[in-house]
């Protein structure tokens, strides 16, 4: 079964956006890190496409939730500017303080803890894709 | 998200309640760099503290840039097992103190 959620593409409606997603990670008994992780990769999507995908104007983006499995596959869909979120360079995060540039580590986070992303653009929209396992050992180290 | 501060002597500590996320780490920043006008030694207390995004972790950077600038030091204190995963995987833990 898929749900899903459409409001406007705005930081404000981040909260909004969280709740809809950990009310159905509640009801699937997800592991509280996972659910930490999964909000951590939510937030960055969606402000993502808040901040940049339709400036400087507004739009809306859609959330969408289904489970595969033991999987939980959550897609970010907006009709803004075509962007790939995960063609973004790596930071490098052995810098040292001085070197350490700001930004940049949300994408590589969300990147390394989930199982899989993806990313197409059709028919004039972004669609992009998060994919994780919520069995209790998949918690990244 | 709610931000309680502390003076003693030449430490200001500041406690994190709540959520660090895209639309509160603002304050936490302002906390810390107005801290840092007062004093050179800041503690962030992480007790009451159930969530960092990457936006949080942008502000104790820019934090930690502004306490090596002053010579000073900005301590984390009582971080979660969860919250330490974030700071491990964004490899923060090698330029933050934390105790």
């Amino acid at each position: 079964m898929m749900r899903e959620l459409t409001l406007g593409a705005k930081t404000e409606n981040l909260e909004q956006v969280l709740n809809f997603v950990n009310g159905l990670l509640e009801e699937k008994n997800c592991p509280v890190n996972l659910v930490f992780e999964l909000d951590i990769a939510v937030e960055e999507l969606f402000v993502n496409i808040a901040h940049y995908a339709y400036t400087p104007g507004v739009g809306e983006a859609t959330i969408q939730v289904s489970f595969e499995g033991e999987s939980v596959v959550i897609t970010f869909i907006d009709g803004g500017i075509p962007y790939n979120p995960w063609a973004k360079k790596d930071p490098d995060i052995t810098l040292s303080l001085e070197e350490r540039k700001i930004g940049g580590l949300g994408i590589y986070m969300v990147k390394n803890s989930m199982d899989e992303v993806g990313y197409v653009y059709k028919d004039g929209k972004n669609i992009v894709t998060i994919k994780k396992n919520l069995s209790d050992e998949n918690i990244t180290e | 998200m709610h931000i309680t501060e502390t003076r003693e002597n030449d430490i200001i500590t500041i406690a994190i309640e709540g959520r660090v996320d895209t639309n509160t780490s603002p304050q936490v920043q302002d906390a810390i760099l107005k801290s840092f006008q007062k004093v050179n030694q800041v503690v962030l207390d992480f007790t009451q503290c159930s969530y960092v995004s990457s936006a949080g972790l942008r502000a104790l950077l820019i934090g930690q840039k502004t306490a090596a600038s002053k010579k000073g030091t900005m301590k984390l204190v009582h971080v979660p097992e969860i919250l330490m995963n974030v700071l491990k995987m964004s490899g923060f833990v090698n330029i933050l103190t934390i105790e």
